[in-house]
């Protein structure tokens, strides 16, 4: 009876709180399919008359392009840059984390340092060097860096989870006559899985986020991405049609939570460190 | 052809740390060599300088005559069994077995022939289509034996490989290891073993010769009878026996070991030397009751079923004998009055101080 009581208690308390933290988001859908001038007249979350009115408009944009142009740039950057990161990290934290090497302790202090190193910092520097290189209003300034490796918070991340991994299996590899790459590609990198999908899920979502990248870097319109695409609505109209704005950015959060639920199972794994069963 | 010659080997760590200290020790092909010795002995460490997994500081290690020493593991014609399988979580067990001659280029039906081969050999074709973490440890133990197996290598090393199995599946897997090697050699094919444990049972039971190390030295080498019978040692007849050898501190005078007031009138004039410091070696096995002999008191009777251990005191030191129950079903109990008889021919004398057997 106490029991069954206290879970009642128990359970009526995080849906009440679950229900308060998702409250932006519920609110987002629901404005969605709002009129423009309901959102402001209407607290409900649920429209009164629904309409896809924003979704149709929201996707022509004012531009010449429609949104489908903008998540196709974002899917230029984010393809390389998560494929990138994945294989560039995994490497560097191997020998970080398996090989011995001269000034190893310096070299993975300085890659340490840079995770505490303030991303402002280097934004003037950064941006002078991608200048002089000629890759200004290109792709290449939003996911070069990343693709060598530059994600130190990520080489982190994958050489805490390979010092939890019995180094028994690598060295099984060699004795079966594997080298280091081979026992990379073969062993390490199938028994690394849950880290690396967390890693290409973090890269994900905050490469589709990202504002101030695509800001700096990205002049044309045409190749804008859908975060800077969003912010387009709202600059170059004279009143804010707020059902399109807010329609698209139905549409911006969704491939990120799709591919969050599908891959749930691993990104939990993966950050919850341990990985192999002794 | 694939001896296995260890010639001056050393291994000093970054620290300093000597871990091994010039040991020399020639393993012939075909024979099944045991490393034993107290965890931290550096048999592993040894082992694993054979392998090619830790890097020889010093001295020479050779495979079938050639020196080894820079090669890669997968260059050096051997196969290895780890103590926790180190089965690759992620393969079936045929992947597994298949592994290593995927690596080598050989064709995929030929090494379907060989993973069917060495599955019939180990029994573990019913498992082939599963993963390592549906395997019982006794199975993935077999799994990673024919992982060595189907290398067909020149040496076959063992690291503890035993050590995570129950104490039944032990003496099993101990038996078809034995077998395994006896099948490789009657066939002609290259079966060199070299075989770390710290279990001396599969020391004695299953190696053609047994090196005992401690301390990264090299202690006794020899057949494990030899070893029972003339340990080399104070540590080798420590290590070797159960229950263990019973060492007495005393001296000598004239012709008599002296312990305490009392003394045992032994043939000391085969000894090379007289050492200041003696101490009496006899196996519990070599003590019965009798009328001469060293006296003590009873102090506890351990029943093991086919024999019996009487633990007694006698003066300062605990002596232990063992003898088949069937013998012993006087009444004798603990505060009890015995006096232990030992067989002259299996008595040994050391010196204290270097710790030599005297009397071989």
């Amino acid at each position: 009876m106490n029991t069954s009581l206290g879970n009642v208690l128990r359970y009526t308390l995080l849906i009440a709180v679950g229900l308060i933290m998702l409250y932006p988001l519920i609110w987002l859908i629901g404005a969605s399919f709002k009129t423009n001038s309901e959102i402001f007249g209407n607290a409900s979350i649920l429209p009164e008359n629904p309409t896809l009115d924003g979704y149709i408009k929201g996707w022509e944009t004012s531009t010449p392009y429609t949104f489908g142009r903008f998540f196709w740039n974002s899917f230029l950057i984010i393809l390389p840059k998560t494929i990138g990161t994945a294989i560039s990290c995994a490497l560097v934290a191997y020998g970080f984390a398996r090989f011995d090497f001269p000034y190893k302790k310096i070299l993975f202090g300085t890659v340490i340092a840079t995770l505490l190193l303030p991303n402002v910092v280097t934004r003037i520097p950064q941006y002078i060097l991608f200048r002089d290189l000629g890759w200004l209003d290109t792709f290449l300034p939003l996911w070069v860096p990343s693709a060598l490796a530059g994600d130190a918070f990520f080489v982190f991340m994958l050489v805490q989870f390979l010092r939890a991994i019995p180094r028994d299996m690598e060295e099984a590899a060699r004795v079966d006559g594997a080298n280091s790459l081979q026992t990379l590609i073969f062993i390490v990198v199938p028994m690394l899985a849950p880290a690396l999908i967390s890693v290409c899920l973090f890269q994900f979502m905050w490469t589709m986020n990202d504002f101030l990248g695509p800001l700096i870097y990205i002049s044309s319109v045409d190749k804008y991405p859908v975060s800077l695409a969003l912010k387009l609505s709202i600059d170059t109209t004279e009143s804010f049609e707020w059902n399109r704005i807010l329609a698209m950015s139905v549409l911006t959060i969704l491939p990120a939570l799709i591919v969050f639920f599908l891959a749930q199972k691993h990104f939990i794994e993966g950050i919850s460190t341990g990985g192999v069963k002794g | 052809m694939a001896s296995v010659d260890l010639i001056n080997l050393e291994k000093t760590y970054g620290g300093g740390f000597r871990a091994v200290h010039g040991i020399n020790l020639n393993i012939a092909d075909g024979e099944f060599m045991v490393l034993v010795g107290p965890s931290g002995c550096a048999k592993s460490t040894t082992l694993r300088m054979v392998a090619g997994l830790e890097e020889i500081t010093g001295g020479e290690v050779r495979i079938g005559g050639k020196v080894v020493n820079s090669l890669s593991p997968g260059e050096r014609s051997i196969a290895m069994v780890f103590q926790n399988y180190a089965l690759y979580p992620h393969m079936k067990v045929r992947s597994n077995l298949a592994f290593g001659l995927k690596l080598a280029g050989v064709p995929k039906p030929e090494i379907r022939k060989a993973v069917d081969e060495v599955a019939a050999i180990l029994e573990i074709e019913p498992l082939l289509d599963r993963l390592p973490k549906q395997l019982s440890g006794g199975q993935a133990q077999r799994v990673a034996l024919g992982r060595a197996l189907i290398k067909k290598p020149g040496v076959f090393l063992f690291d503890e490989p035993l050590s995570n199995l129950d104490a039944k599946l032990r003496a099993s897997m101990r038996v078809r290891i034995t077998e395994l090697h006896k099948r490789l050699k009657t066939q002609g094919l290259s079966s060199t073993v070299l075989y770390v444990t710290h279990d001396q049972t599969e020391a004695m039971t299953m190696g053609d010769r047994i090196c005992v190390m401690q301390g990264g030295h090299i202690m006794q080498v020899a057949d494990p009878k030899t070893l029972y019978n003339r340990p080399a040692n104070l540590f080798v007849a420590g290590f070797i026996g159960m229950p263990e050898m019973n060492l007495i501190d005393g001296r000598l005078d004239g012709d008599a070991f002296v312990l305490g007031d009392q003394r045992l009138p032994l043939d000391l004039s085969r000894l090379p030397r007289r050492p200041a410091q003696a101490v009496l070696g006899v196996r519990p096995q070599n003590l019965t009751p009798g009328a001469t002999g060293l006296t003590g008191t009873l102090a506890h009777v351990e029943f093991m079923g086919h024999d019996v251990n009487l633990h007694v005191d006698i003066g300062p030191a605990r002596m232990v004998a063992t003898m088949p129950a069937a013998d012993f079903d006087r009444l004798d109990r603990a505060g009890d009055r015995v006096t232990l008889t030992p067989d002259p021919s299996a008595l040994h004398i050391f010196d204290k101080d270097s710790g030599d057997n005297l009397s071989l």
